[in-house]
């Protein structure tokens, strides 16, 4: 059997069933409650599954365990800090936002300030944030589409880039938020079962010793690094570290500053993500909000449970580690393939196909969640708000939340295509880094400090940015470096020396800016507070407070 | 100075907290409600972040203690991790059962007076 065929043939089915779901739910569309909230109708399990399914990103299922086969248990890192993250959305921001929000970031945090000039910062770090984690997301799709259905070529990648783009502008403007809901609820479970089977199957095989299983890993560990030492001619030294910590991290002070850096931005950022945040709009009450962050705990954390046995797996079971790829993105498909039966065998053509698919689904439902939010953000914010002044229709200003769809997501193609050799990790941290930076600090202040006011907002939210994205231009991730978006000259000494051959212009040492950042963010935020007094936003904050903790006057589900 | 509302939502204001708020807020329950939330959450959040620095810089900084084996290969890094992830779901499964009891009823009363003072809707 044909693992390609089969690889098209349930991509196929992954979308035909999401474009139906879109239909149905497109007839719902009405209002802007509808479009932008999903008529905030969702139980709490619905909600869970959905920021589930909005959550585990490509980066989730396909780079967590790479890096766990590869890397061994610093990868293990990443699921702790993804998974520890929702804690801060569980206590400090998930219910309250509920109540004093609307549909996007800026109704929350312009609650009390003055308007324009809140809602533009807002909607800017919304957009942003959202373009960041798009390409990620697509440059992923295309990698993985093109390596699983044996399509490496340039024109390969850009039509996989340029359909996903399609659809996911499809799902969003006609399926509104109740059709990406629903892509969303589906994704997550395709992606809990289709991991479920695979870790079962893995388990299996080690007779369900997973210390076994880490010990395999682990050895094949240390028979590539002992091979690619041979072949480059090197001494045969220690293998790196594998089933403890620091063999990504822990080699000089340097990284392991940087371990620390990333560890920050990973708990901080989810609650600042605009994607995230605005899945609590779409449940009827705080109550609600609640147990569908407590849903999307316990699915989260199980997932990320499994990925250990996943990447282990991979690491385990894989001979060839050169297929999974530079970063290990390949880990999961091809542990899949392996359970199966392996390459060549009905069963590894038929799990392959299978999880291909899984992780394609998962593609499009992340990326329909962040381009609905941001489009959201430009016609509720930017456009309704700030340009119309608050006069203007709710008409038209669905009209315009489409039109955005479809530009913000043709900005999302056209930078795919162009970044789509390019390292891909940088993207999602930079998309977290933001939101903690920038997001995070606005959030909880506007929340909890009475004093706080529109400079403070403005201050908090453009300083954490322009920090972030500096550091961010000036770091290893952008040049300096063999693996670089400029990258240096291909005789330099080392991947992260470039000893002034090619571009390097990277004074800042740390591929993650959070360590500096975030806390700049939370200083901007006081620093300008602190300048002026603002009244009414203290006065406000009456209003505020008792719409937060009791739920007066805050959104009601739409009826149908 | 220029003041927008949201449109339609007590466009009529531009100056103040609107009918119904202000009592709510100086009500003895309301100050009871807002520290009740504040002493349940806090010490969590305090607690959640404290334990997950306290991971982050032993799997940085004391590679050897985390790599010695306790159970075959299972060694203390794991077992930290894994129990960040126990302690994720002890914590939030906590704080939502004493949310139910201690914050909900008292939130819940207080939105009843608001909405039949005001005229709510």
């Amino acid at each position: 059997m044909n693992s390609d065929h089969l690889s098209i043939a349930l991509f196929s089915v992954v979308v035909a069933i999401t474009l139906y779901i879109t239909y149905m739910a497109s007839r719902y569309n009405k209002t802007t409650a509808d479009f932008y909230a999903g008529g905030r109708g969702f139980s709490g399990l619905q909600n869970g599954l959905a920021i589930s399914g909005d959550y585990m990103s490509a980066a989730s299922f396909l780079g967590i365990s790479g890096l766990i086969a590869l890397s061994g248990y610093d990868g293990f890192l990443y699921s702790i800090g993804f998974l520890v993250a929702w804690l801060v959305a569980l206590l400090l921001t998930a219910e309250l936002l509920r109540n004093s929000g609307r549909f996007t970031m800026a109704d929350a945090v312009a609650f009390r300030m003055r308007q324009r000039p809140v809602r533009t910062a807002a909607a800017t770090s919304t957009i942003i944030v959202s373009i960041f984690y798009l390409l990620a997301q697509m440059v992923g799709a295309g990698i993985l589409v093109g390596l699983l259905i044996h399509a490496e070529s340039s024109a390969a990648k850009n039509w996989t880039i340029l359909a996903v783009g399609a659809l996911m502008i499809l799902y969003v403007t006609v399926g509104g938020m109740r059709g990406t809901t629903y892509v969303q609820i589906v994704k997550a479970v395709l992606l809990m079962s289709g991991t479920i089977l695979i870790v079962f199957l893995a388990l299996n095989k080690f007779n369900w010793n997973f210390s076994h299983m880490m010990g395999q890993a682990s050895d094949n560990s240390a028979k590539a690094a002992a091979a690619a030492k041979a072949a480059a001619h090197k001494p045969p030294g220690p293998a790196p570290e594998y089933l403890g910590p620091g063999g990504k991290y822990g080699l000089t002070g340097t990284t392991k500053l940087d371990f620390i850096s990333l560890a920050l931005a990973l708990v901080l950022g989810t609650a600042g993500l605009p994607h995230i945040l605005t899945r609590f709009y779409t449940v009827p009450t705080a109550k609600v909000a609640r147990k569908s962050v407590l849903w999307a705990i316990g699915i989260i954390g199980s997932f990320y449970l499994m990925t250990l046995v996943l990447g282990f797996g991979a690491g385990a079971l894989v001979k060839d580690r050169k297929a999974m790829g530079a970063g290990g993105n390949l880990a999961s498909p091809l542990l899949a393939e392996e359970v199966g039966g392996g390459k060549g065998s009905n069963g590894g053509a038929i799990l392959l196909a299978l999880i291909a698919a899984v992780a394609f689904a998962t593609i499009l439902a992340v990326v329909a969640g962040l381009t609905l939010t941001s489009s959201a953000s430009f016609a509720h914010d930017l456009y309704a708000n700030v340009i119309k002044k608050g006069e203007c229709s709710e008409a038209e200003e669905l009209k315009v939340a489409r039109i955005a769809a479809v530009v913000i997501g043709a900005i999302a193609i056209v930078l795919s295509m162009a970044a789509k050799n390019q390292n891909i990790a940088f993207l999602v941290a930079l998309a977290f880094a933001v939101a903690a930076s920038a997001n995070l600090p606005t959030i909880l202040y506007s929340l909890y400090w009475r004093r706080f006011n529109t400079r403070g907002a403005v201050w908090s939210i453009y300083g954490g940015l322009i920090t972030c994205i500096g550091l961010i231009i000036f770091s290893p991730n952008v040049s300096g470096t063999r693996t670089a978006l400029f990258k240096c000259s291909a005789n330099a000494a080392t991947p992260t020396v470039c000893n002034g051959g090619g571009h390097d212009w990277a004074w800042f040492h740390l591929t993650n800016p959070g360590i500096i950042s975030i806390p700049a963010g939370f200083l901007f935020g006081i620093i300008g507070t602190l300048m002026v007094r603002e009244p009414r936003a203290e006065e406000k904050f009456v209003e505020l407070e008792v719409r937060a903790l009791t739920g007066a006057g805050a959104e009601k589900a739409t009826v149908h | 100075m220029t003041q927008l509302d949201e449109p339609g939502r007590h466009a009529a204001r531009s100056e103040g907290v609107p009918d119904g708020y202000q009592e709510i807020y100086d009500s003895p329950e309301f100050a009871e409600l807002r520290s009740r939330f504040r002493r349940l959450v806090i010490p969590l959040v305090v607690g959640f972040l404290a334990w997950y620095t306290l991971y982050v810089f032993t799997a940085t900084y004391a590679h050897n203690f985390m790599k010695h084996e306790v159970w075959g290969h299972i060694n203390r890094g794991l077992i930290f991790g894994l129990l960040e992830f126990a302690s994720t779901f002890g914590i939030a499964y906590l704080y939502s059962v004493r949310a139910e009891k201690e914050i909900d009823p008292l939130a819940a009363e207080l939105l009843e007076r608001f909405n039949s003072r005001a005229g709510g809707e």
